[in-house]
């Protein structure tokens, strides 16, 4: 711990943020990282505790104490190494992570927590620009081959710690680039590309093959999932070819809203809005939706939600609303009896900050059609929560003038053809079945074919996805080699 | 000791092991200096004994008393005639023997005994003489268990054989006989033959001894009755040993001496007595000196080994002086002021032999010279006085005879590491220096030193390179077990700070045994400490003591008294060896000419030959080392340099303890040195051990490789970090040596301080004989296997250990560290749970903590319960309202801790009837009264002494019913132990047994200095002993203070787990405490040194277990309450806590997790983050924590207490206790480490009749009906109640202890400690007082004593006025005669005392507040001294103000040498100025000008006790105010200073 009163002398600093006025007109990332100077005085907040709860608190255990205090002390190569040590890839999380270890952070009982994440965004972005981050090439060749299916977190991280522990490694794609939902489902403004496009260089130069626009097990997915596959690899096929298979194909199935007018043109399935957005400012053709100058209704309030409103802004829509079936959060969760989990509290992203009108206990109740067949408006209630019971309250219908409705409420499961053609067993929730602990984990009920991330667990964080794809790779690893080095 | 067949102690069975025994006691004698004998002297021995009784103790049985005896010249004439009536004409004296022999009941094995004696007498040429039956009186009552075991007493007598014509002769040839006939009856191995026992064997003297009271001696043995029983000595003892086994043998005298006190060495002693055998000759004893072997025996006494050694060192041809001071050396190393040549002496002669270190006053004679000596610390007391018509008298206190003052010459005491001797043959007294001066004459010591010695720091530097290593510093650091933490908390801070890193809170991860990590070899082992039966050494303030020299060689032969070629040896000035040393150590034979030759011995092997090959290379190692020695080597060097990735090392402390081990057996030890080289040494600990099993030196290349990496090749700094880390680990033995009471390096080497946990009983048999292991758990193939496994994964392809060093985790959690109890996810909930109330929420906190099955952490973890058939219903077991009241709060004081957090758990204690503990920072006395609904605590309080306020309910109550007494004595008056309901007395600290503490100065607010009577802003020290408690006999007499101060209180005493705490809790019992409290040693901490969290003291599974099992068989257990403690977390820990036979159950931790802590682990820093270890007013505004969640928390507890009850079929929490047959170890543990342990040792039951308590049921008989303070009380009545004057005047005795303090108690109780207007209740006194006198005596009170005081006087002092003159008829001068003894006016806070004469050592030690005149002090005045004023009119000991940080002493210093005797790190010396010229503005302490309050107080020291030397001074004051010295602390001039500046904070001063 650089210093021991640092967390008394010190405010929290957030990043700074470029104005909404002129974010709003781009796509790119409009939060800068720390200085040298801020980072150094952010580390020196931190207390170094004798029980870290952000170690827990982090899905991939982050030792972060340690690279506060390197920071704090300038030593950034080896902040890095320790960051690079749990984290495959910190310049993701590092920008979209709800850093869930700073719901975690010791200081955050009475005070402002460590900012973790404006850290580890420093130090990876320092690490980048110095040029450390360099292909670690594995000094064996176990000649052990090995598919990840997906390219999203979860098999990317998968992907590369089976690379550095010798395996030939091919990671499967869809869609025409690498990325999954860090590629398609996140808006450049939150993590430009390229971020993703150098990350893929590294792995490349460690030997991991990419093949994109490829298809496992089958062409047919449900609607609303964005496919660009050419060709199909059946799973049999798949088998045959590696020594092992890695399922990291994430939740991808949307939860669907039945109800009236469901069937409207401008009622979309979130993604099916951003992931063309994503592809327009790829340059890979234009998003055929467009809000300029309407009026957009965003139906969920998470993260997707916040990307549909901020998307939309940056078309120029003339009104943004999101609704929330839940009543509004507690602006201030109760400390003393949910820190160090994560709480249950309002919280307003930057794309809140750029403009939308929030609606909680909102139960949309029909689209109204236009009568061309898109949508004029949408007629809501409002409802009333009591011990986990929703009742309409009388009398509160309302109308609201919509263009286009964005359905941002989760995921429901995997694409379940996918599962099929392994024969991979489901669980309850239609997620591919595995535990993440013990004898076998991560391991399917099919042989040599495991599972990791989303596809495994449910929709969930990025993080959470990385420490799937560390620990699945282990496991294979170990699978193959009959013992493993790779880190938990 | 010879017959070591074991008299009634009970054999070893489950912890309980009889090796672990000690005593304790009262010694003393009387003799005349012209060797007159008389019976007379026989009776005065007999009258010492009586009246030294109460350092004795007494049995479940009050007829069993621990064992007493007298010591005599054998009475020839009586002998003569007694012999004549069976026809047995005895030639002349000192031409025959007499053996007192105890022989066995049973006829024919004593016949088989005699014979055997017989046998021998006629083999050695000598003649029997005959036998005579020693009559004993069979009247007086005796106990039926000592009746029993009570042996046949019969003397033989031997004349001289044709080849002996001298005395001394036979004496050798007596000494022969004995040792040899009883090595032959050993071996006879007879069933019945257990009585046996040589007590005498001589031409000169005789012992009467046995299991006897102090007052039985004399009626028991009727010849001590008879009128022609004479001797111009009586050497008597009286023992308190800590057990009740009747063992006749245990009383002392021995031959040669009698001991009060403790060797804590004794282990290694005896090893390197064993190592000797074969090594050593001797020119006067000569081929008998085979016969004698083996000198010890397992299970002997200290004392029976001291005499024995001595003994040896008498026959082999030492005088009896000049062999005490080899076995008992002055702390000559850092005397300052010693004499050059007597220097020489000691500096010789310690190559010779390593102390006998530890506590000690021995009184020794052969029958024509007696004498005593003391140890180099003084921690014994030993007074004595001369009359004019030459008698002397010595004993542990002084009026242990009637002597009328007038024909006293002079009355002194033994001081630290003096000796004095009556020569009866010269009829003359030789005192210490003429005794020294003249052996250190006798020959050219200092020449022949610089001849031999060669010191290893100014040989030359050896130019050629030494060989680096090819392996990379990062895989070797890997290989041996290196982690991140081993350089973030354990390296950088000793070589940035030169001392070990301090660390908070306590140790809650696995033990190595259950840890699936891999652990070091190291962590297995637990070093030992002193509590109670030895005081531990304050290493930093009384460093003078301490000494880390070592030779490295081999020792010189011992007999070898005429030594005139003595051989070469080589000192190095501290055990750590840097890389220039080692390759001077390396390349030895080039600087002594070949007269030195090392040896390497590599401790590598073939990785590839996995663990299986480990035990065949020790097999092999320790023959290399033997034919090393064999063959001329006599420098080993254990080596594992060669380490690389193919080799692997045998764990260096286990080669090493191997190789030392096998030495020792062979008799070869002591003909080489043994020097380690290891990379895997890096703590103070590692150090501890490798030389606590035999190495003289270590040579830590790896470490220093480290450092050097550390230093980014800055060599500057480099260099530095290599000093300040040698530093540190030097500062670092020399707390792990003190701690157990060791000052010397050169009797720590070898003397195997330790014990292990989770080791195979026949693997350490082997490899570390003689150290205590009770589980069992790995062997050496396991060991070797853990070994490999952290090799294999240095050298393995893991990519996190690629750049990298593991994580650790051991002492902050990290995920993939080391496992801990408390994890992220366990505090949560259980604030959670408090906080809401919610029992759902409990309970999974309760599983985090209870279930072990996959994460082993604690012994109790692998416990299972037998569950009942039929479980009873939940209604039918005890309410959680009764069950709660068994739960304490742990002792953390305020300070420590926040006012905030420590109120909040006070209330919360008063609420459900439980009690909270003030911890040692005392308690402000507004929080004793009753509180109203509404009240707020800022209202109590004061608002500015608080950050967070309370509102209170109905009834509540602030006062912590346990009230700590620690050594610092931090607001000890006797208005706080009145309001007590529990006093306890802390011996130790699980998280830093044997270690005091430190309260840094920035943490001593205003109103923390207002709580502990001292000055805010300047740091206070706890010793790390209480200086009043050196001894078992020294805490009974604590505790008999304590209960006078408060008889209604419960008397505690808080012992630390570890070995043989059992038998320290067994004395504790006899001791007369109520309750004992056992600590696991994982208990927390505000601020300790992480080796002593990490490596002191044992899990209280093993200790509470063993006090239970040691308590019932001595059928102690009833008289005494039990308490468990350390890291107690839920209903399991509770019952099993329970089982295994607790009372009451302490928690600390937990219940600061209620009240918001998170294990930050910064209490040191001051920084904690939510109010609760802090001071800081900032962060106590943030501290959240509420008496309502704490309730809660204690009663989720004792619901899933009820709920385990009821499976466990039991109703009453009563019936839990002592129920270890409900207890089984978990079946199936597959862990591969664990599955080794075995714990039936920890379920084992006594086997003893039902009628046995095995919980607490009686109570403890104080004897408070025969104090002289119930007289006071009964005549103070009017006082008391009316406040109305009263005079008193009564005579005192020693046996009167503690006078004056009930009388106290009285008056706090009624009046506070404001107490009575001066003078109202006024005592004059006369005699000689017993121990205590005026302790904690209250304001109001004044007692005039004419006579003498004996130790402890004006303990605790409390406003009170002490004034002791010496007789009118008494002829000393006051300066140059003693009149009380030592630690006088300890830890007082208020009043004043005069003494007309001379104090012993520690004089206003802890002082906070009180005056004191004397005139005259020993050593270590005025030590740890933080208020008041101390007036000296005579000379000074040594280490006069050792940390001194407040007050003021004044010392005439009339020949200007004080400077020299005081301590000056905390002190600065100044004039006393005219109190004219005493600058305007300055602070003055006690806003008077020096010279205007010492006048005034010299005036009154001349009023009230008459003074001569007093009125000298005034009569010339001008002159004499010259020769004052003013001790001014530097800290206390500052804090003055600032406090000047504040004028608002004035009064605080």
């Amino acid at each position: 711990m650089g210093k021991p009163t640092g967390f008394l002398e010190f405010q929290r600093l957030s990043e700074a943020y470029e104005p909404v006025e002129t974010r709003v007109k781009h796509y790119k990332e409009f939060v800068a990282h720390l200085s040298d100077a801020d980072a150094k005085v952010q580390g020196a907040r931190c207390m170094d505790c004798g029980i870290p709860f952000c170690n827990t608190g982090c899905p991939v255990n982050n030792i972060i104490p340690d690279w506060n205090d390197l920071v704090f002390r300038g030593n950034y190569q080896q902040a890095l190494e320790v960051l690079h040590s749990t984290n495959n890839f910190p310049e993701f999380t590092g920008r979209i992570c709800p850093a869930p270890c700073e719901a975690a952070c010791t200081l955050g009982i009475n005070a402002e927590p460590v900012g973790i994440k404006s850290i580890e965004h420093f130090i990876i972005d320092k690490g980048w620009e110095n040029g450390w981050v360099k292909p670690q090439v594995a000094a064996h060749k176990t000649g052990k081959k090995v598919a990840v299916v997906g390219s999203g977190p979860a098999g990317l991280a998968a992907a590369q710690q089976l690379a550095r522990a010798g395996h030939d490694v091919t990671v499967f794609e869809k869609n025409s680039r690498i990325g999954g939902l860090l590629r398609y489902g996140i808006p450049d403004f939150k993590l430009d590309k390229a971020i993703i496009d150098r990350r893929m260089k590294q792995m490349e130069a460690e030997g991991v093959k990419f093949r994109t626009k490829v298809a496992i097990g089958t062409k047919d997915v449900p609607a609303g999932i964005i496919n660009d596959a050419t060709e199909v690899i059946s799973a049999e096929q798949l088998k045959k070819d590696f020594d092992a298979v890695v399922l990291a194909a994430g939740s991808e199935v949307p939860r669907d809203l039945p109800i009236p007018g469901r069937e409207l043109k401008g009622t979309y399935a979130a993604l099916e809005f951003l992931i063309p957005q994503n592809k327009e400012v790829a340059g890979d053709g234009a998003n055929p939706i467009n809000v300029k100058g309407k009026h957009v209704v965003v139906i969920g309030g998470g993260d997707t939600g916040s990307d549909c409103v901020g998307t939309s802004n940056r078309h120029g829509a003339a009104s943004v609303t999101q609704f929330e079936l839940m009543p509004m959060p507690p602006e201030q969760e109760n400390k003393a009896l949910t820190w160090p989990y994560w709480p249950y509290k309002l919280r307003t992203s930057s794309s809140h900050e750029e403009g939308v009108t929030r609606d909680f206990a909102v139960a949309t109740k029909e689209l109204v059609g236009d009568g061309k067949g898109g949508i004029k408006a949408l007629k809501a209630v409002r409802v009333e929560w009591k011990d986990g019971k929703m009742s309409e309250v009388a009398g509160s219908e309302f109308e609201l003038p919509a263009d286009y409705v964005f359905l941002a409420m989760g995921f429901t499961n995997p694409v379940g053809a996918l599962l099929e053609a392994f024969g991979v067993d489901k669980d309850a929730r239609a997620n591919a079945k595995a535990t993440t602990d013990g004898e076998g984990c991560y391991a399917t009920s099919v042989a040599k074919v495991f599972a990791a991330g989303d596809v495994r667990r449910g929709q969930s964080l990025v993080v959470w996805a990385i420490r799937e794809g560390r620990q699945a790779a282990r496991e294979v690893d170990a699978f193959l080699m009959g013992k493993s080095d790779l880190p938990r | 000791m010879e017959n070591a067949v074991q008299q009634a102690l009970p054999d070893r069975q489950g912890l309980y092991d009889p090796a672990n025994e000690h005593d304790a006691c009262g010694v003393g004698f009387v003799a005349h200096v012209k060797g007159q004998k008389s019976h007379s002297i026989v009776e005065q021995g007999l009258l010492i004994l009586k009246n030294l009784d109460h350092r004795g103790a007494v049995g479940a049985d009050p007829l069993m008393g621990d064992g007493a005896g007298l010591l005599i010249q054998i009475p020839d004439q009586f002998f003569r005639e007694e012999m004549a009536k069976q026809g047995v004409n005895l030639p002349p004296a000192g031409e025959y023997g007499v053996g007192m022999c105890f022989l066995p009941q049973e006829n024919a094995s004593r016949v088989a005994c005699e014979e055997e004696i017989e046998r021998s007498v006629k083999a050695e040429g000598q003649v029997v003489l005959g036998w005579r039956d020693v009559p004993v009186s069979r009247t007086m009552p005796m106990s039926p268990t000592v009746k029993a075991v009570e042996p046949i007493i019969r003397q033989i007598f031997v004349g001289r054989g044709p080849d002996v014509f001298v005395t001394d002769a036979l004496e050798r040839k007596l000494y022969v006989i004995r040792r040899h006939s009883a090595n032959a009856i050993k071996s006879l191995k007879l069933a019945h033959s257990k009585e046996f026992y040589v007590t005498s064997f001589s031409a000169r003297t005789i012992v009467y001894k046995g299991l006897l009271l102090a007052d039985q001696v004399g009626e028991y043995f009727l010849d001590l009755q008879d009128a022609r029983c004479t001797s111009a000595l009586a050497l008597v003892h009286q023992r308190f040993s800590t057990n009740t086994f009747p063992s006749w043998h245990l009383a002392h005298p021995f031959r040669m001496i009698a001991h009060n006190g403790e060797i804590n060495t004794l282990q290694g002693n005896v090893n390197w007595f064993k190592a000797r055998e074969k090594a050593i000759s001797s020119p006067i004893l000569g081929d008998d000196l085979d016969k004698i072997w083996p000198l010890h025996y397992p299970g002997q006494s200290d004392s029976a080994s001291f005499d024995n050694a001595l003994e040896l060192l008498v026959m082999g041809g030492y005088s009896m002086a000049q062999a005490m001071m080899l076995m008992i050396p002055e702390a000559w190393e850092k005397h300052t002021t010693m004499d050059e040549k007597r220097r020489a002496f000691y500096e010789y002669h310690a190559a010779m032999m390593e102390p006998w270190d530890g506590p000690a006053a021995v009184a020794f004679t052969d029958g024509r010279q007696i004498g005593a000596t003391l140890d180099r610390n003084g921690l014994r007391p030993a007074r004595y006085l001369v009359t004019d018509d030459d008698l002397v008298v010595m004993a542990s206190e002084s009026g242990v005879l009637p002597i009328p003052e007038k024909k006293i010459v002079k009355k002194w005491r033994l001081q630290p590491g003096k000796m004095f001797l009556i020569d009866m043959d010269q009829g003359r007294i030789i005192d210490d220096k003429e005794l020294k001066d003249s052996l250190a004459n006798a020959k050219p010591y200092r020449e022949w030193i610089e001849k031999i010695r060669i010191k290893l720091d100014e040989l030359p530097v050896v130019s050629e390179s030494k060989e680096d290593s090819a392996v990379s510093l990062l895989d070797r650091q890997q290989a041996f077990g290196y982690s991140q933490e081993d350089i973030k908390f354990i390296l950088e801070p000793m070589a940035a700070n030169g001392e070990e890193a301090t660390g908070s809170m306590g140790n809650d991860s696995a033990l190595p045994v259950l840890s699936s990590k891999d652990k070091v070899f190291y962590n297995y082992f637990k070093q030992l400490f002193a509590q109670v039966t030895n005081p531990p050494i304050d290493p930093i303030r009384e460093e003078l003591v301490m000494s880390v020299v070592s030779f490295v060689g081999p020792k010189p032969n011992l007999l070898n008294v005429s030594d005139i070629n003595p051989p070469i040896r080589l000192e190095v000035s501290q055990p750590v060896l840097s890389f220039d040393d080692i390759q001077k150590v390396r390349h030895i034979e080039k600087y002594t000419g070949g007269k030195f030759r090392s040896h390497e011995l590599d401790i590598c092997y073939p990785v590839a030959w996995g663990k299986e090959g480990v035990e065949a290379r020790l097999a092999s190692l320790v023959s290399h080392a033997e034919d090393a020695v064999r063959s001329g080597a006599n420098i080993l060097i254990i080596s594992d340099r060669k380490l690389d990735a193919d080799c692997v090392a045998i764990p260096a402390l286990l080669a090493t303890s191997a190789v030392h081990q096998h030495l020792v057996k062979e008799g070869l030890r002591t003909s080489t040195g043994l020097v380690v080289e290891t990379g895997s040494a890096r703590e103070v600990h590692h150090f501890a051990l490798l030389g606590g099993y035999g190495a003289e030196a270590v040579h830590p290349y790896l470490a220093l490789e480290t450092l050097r990496d550390l230093a980014h090749g800055d060599a500057e700094k480099a260099a530095k970090f290599e000093k300040n880390f040698i530093k540190a680990v030097s500062k670092g033995l020399c707390k792990v040596m003190s701690k157990m009471g060791i000052s010397t390096y050169m009797s720590y080497t070898g003397s195997q301080i330790f014990e292990a946990i989770g080791l195979k009983k026949d693997f350490v048999e082997k490899y570390f004989t003689g150290t205590p292991s009770n589980i069992e758990g790995i062997g050496v193939f396991e060991v070797a296997e853990e070994a490999i496994r952290t090799h294999k994964k240095a050298f393995s392809a893991d990519p996190v250990l690629a750049d990298m060093l593991e994580a650790g985790g051991e002492y902050a959690y990290r995920v993939r560290g080391e496992d801990h109890m408390w994890t992220p996810d366990a505090i949560a909930k259980l604030q959670h749970a408090t906080r809401s109330g919610e029992a759902k929420t409990y309970k999974e906190y309760a599983a985090i903590i209870n279930d072990q099955s996959k994460r082993h952490l604690t012994l109790r973890g692998l416990f299972e319960f037998r569950k009942a058939a039929t479980p009873v219903p939940l209604e039918e077991v005890e309410s959680a309202k009764e069950i709660v009241k068994r739960f304490a709060t742990g002792a953390m004081s305020l300070g420590s801790i926040s006012t905030e957090a420590h109120t909040t758990l006070a209330i919360a204690m008063n609420r459900i009837g439980g009690k909270s503990n003030t911890g040692e920072g005392g308690e402000d006395a507004k929080r004793f009264q009753p509180l109203k609904a509404g009240q707020k605590l800022s209202e109590v309080v004061g608002a500015s002494r608080i950050e967070r306020d309370y509102e209170f309910k109905e009834g509540d109550s602030l006062r912590s019913a346990i009230k700590q007494v620690a050594s610092g004595r931090f607001g000890v008056t006797t208005e706080y132990l009145v309001n007590a309901d529990q006093i306890q007395i802390k011996m130790a600290q699980g998280a830093k047994p044997g270690e005091g503490g430190q309260l840094p100065g920035h943490k001593v607010s205003e109103y923390i200095g207002f709580l502990r009577h001292s000055v805010p802003g300047v740091g206070l020290i706890s010793p790390p002993p209480h200086h009043d408690i050196y001894s078992i006999e020294d805490l009974a007499q604590l505790i008999h203070d304590l209960k006078n101060a408060n008889p209604v209180a419960s008397i505690s005493v808080k012992l630390v787990s570890e070995v043989g705490v059992g038998t320290v809790a067994a004395g504790v019992s006899k001791a007369k405490a109520d309750h004992v409290v056992i600590a696991g040693y994982d208990g927390g901490t505000g601020a300790s040194p992480l080796s002593s969290i990490k490596h002191a003291g044992t899990p209280w599974e093993l200790g509470l277990a063993e006090t239970q099992q040691t308590l019932v068989l001595n059928q102690l257990r009833g008289r005494i309450r039990v308490q468990v403690d350390g890291q107690m977390k839920t209903g399991r820990d509770v019952v099993i806590g329970a089982l295994l036979g607790a009372d009451e159950f302490g928690f600390a931790t937990a219940p600061l997790v209620v009240e918001g802590c998170i294990m930050m682990r910064k209490c040191h820093l001051n920084t904690c983050p939510v109010g609760v270890a802090t001071q800081d007013p900032v962060l106590r505004q943030r501290f959240s924590g509420q008496p309502e969640h704490v309730v809660n928390y204690f009663f989720f507890i004792a619901d899933e207490v009820r709920a385990i009850m009821a499976e466990l079929g039991i109703r009453k929490f009563d019936d839990l206790i002592g129920r270890s047959d409900l207890l089984d170890m978990r079946a199936g543990i597959e862990h591969w480490k664990a599955k080794g342990l075995d714990f039936s040792k920890i379920f084992h039951q006594p086997n003893v009749p039902a009628s046995v308590p095995r919980l607490h049921a009686e109570t403890q008989d104080h004897g408070l009906s025969k104090a002289l303070d119930l007289k006071f009380i009964e005549l103070a009545k009017p006082a008391l109640e009316k406040g109305q004057k009263v005079s008193i005047e009564l005579p005192i005795k020693n046996v009167n202890r503690t006078a004056g303090t009930m009388l106290s108690g009285e008056v706090a109780k009624r009046y506070g400690h404001a107490g009575l207007p001066d003078g109202t209740i006024d005592i004059k006194l006369t005699g000689t007082a017993g121990q205590s006198f005026g302790a904690f005596l209250a304001k109001g009170v004044a007692i005039e004593l004419t006579g003498e005081g004996n130790d402890y006087v004006g303990k605790g002092l409390s406003g009170g006025r002490i004034v002791i003159k010496p007789a009118g008829d008494f002829r000393g001068v006051t300066t140059q005669n003693i009149i009380v003894g030592n630690t006088v006016m300890y830890g007082a806070t208020e009043g004043e005392s005069f003494f007309a004469g001379v104090g012993g050592e520690r004089f206003c030690v802890r002082n906070s507040g009180a005056t004191a005149v004397v005139e005259g002090v020993g050593d270590h005045g005025c030590e740890y001294m933080t208020g008041g004023t101390v007036v000296v009119l005579g000379n000074t000991g040594r280490n006069f103000a050792a940390g001194m940080s407040g007050g003021i002493a004044y010392v005439l210093d009339e020949d200007g040498t004080f400077k020299s005797r005081c301590n000056l790190a905390q002190v600065a010396l100044e004039k006393v100025l005219p109190a004219a010229s005493q600058a305007k503005g300055e602070p003055m302490h006690r806003g008077l000008a020096d010279e205007d309050q010492l006048k005034d107080l010299v005036k009154r020291h001349a009023e009230l006790t008459g003074s001569a030397t007093a009125q000298g001074i005034l009569a010339n004051w001008d002159a004499y105010r010259e020769k004052f010295v003013k001790v001014y602390p530097n800290e206390y001039k500052r804090a003055l200073t600032e406090m000047a500046a504040q004028p608002q904070n004035k009064e605080a001063a």
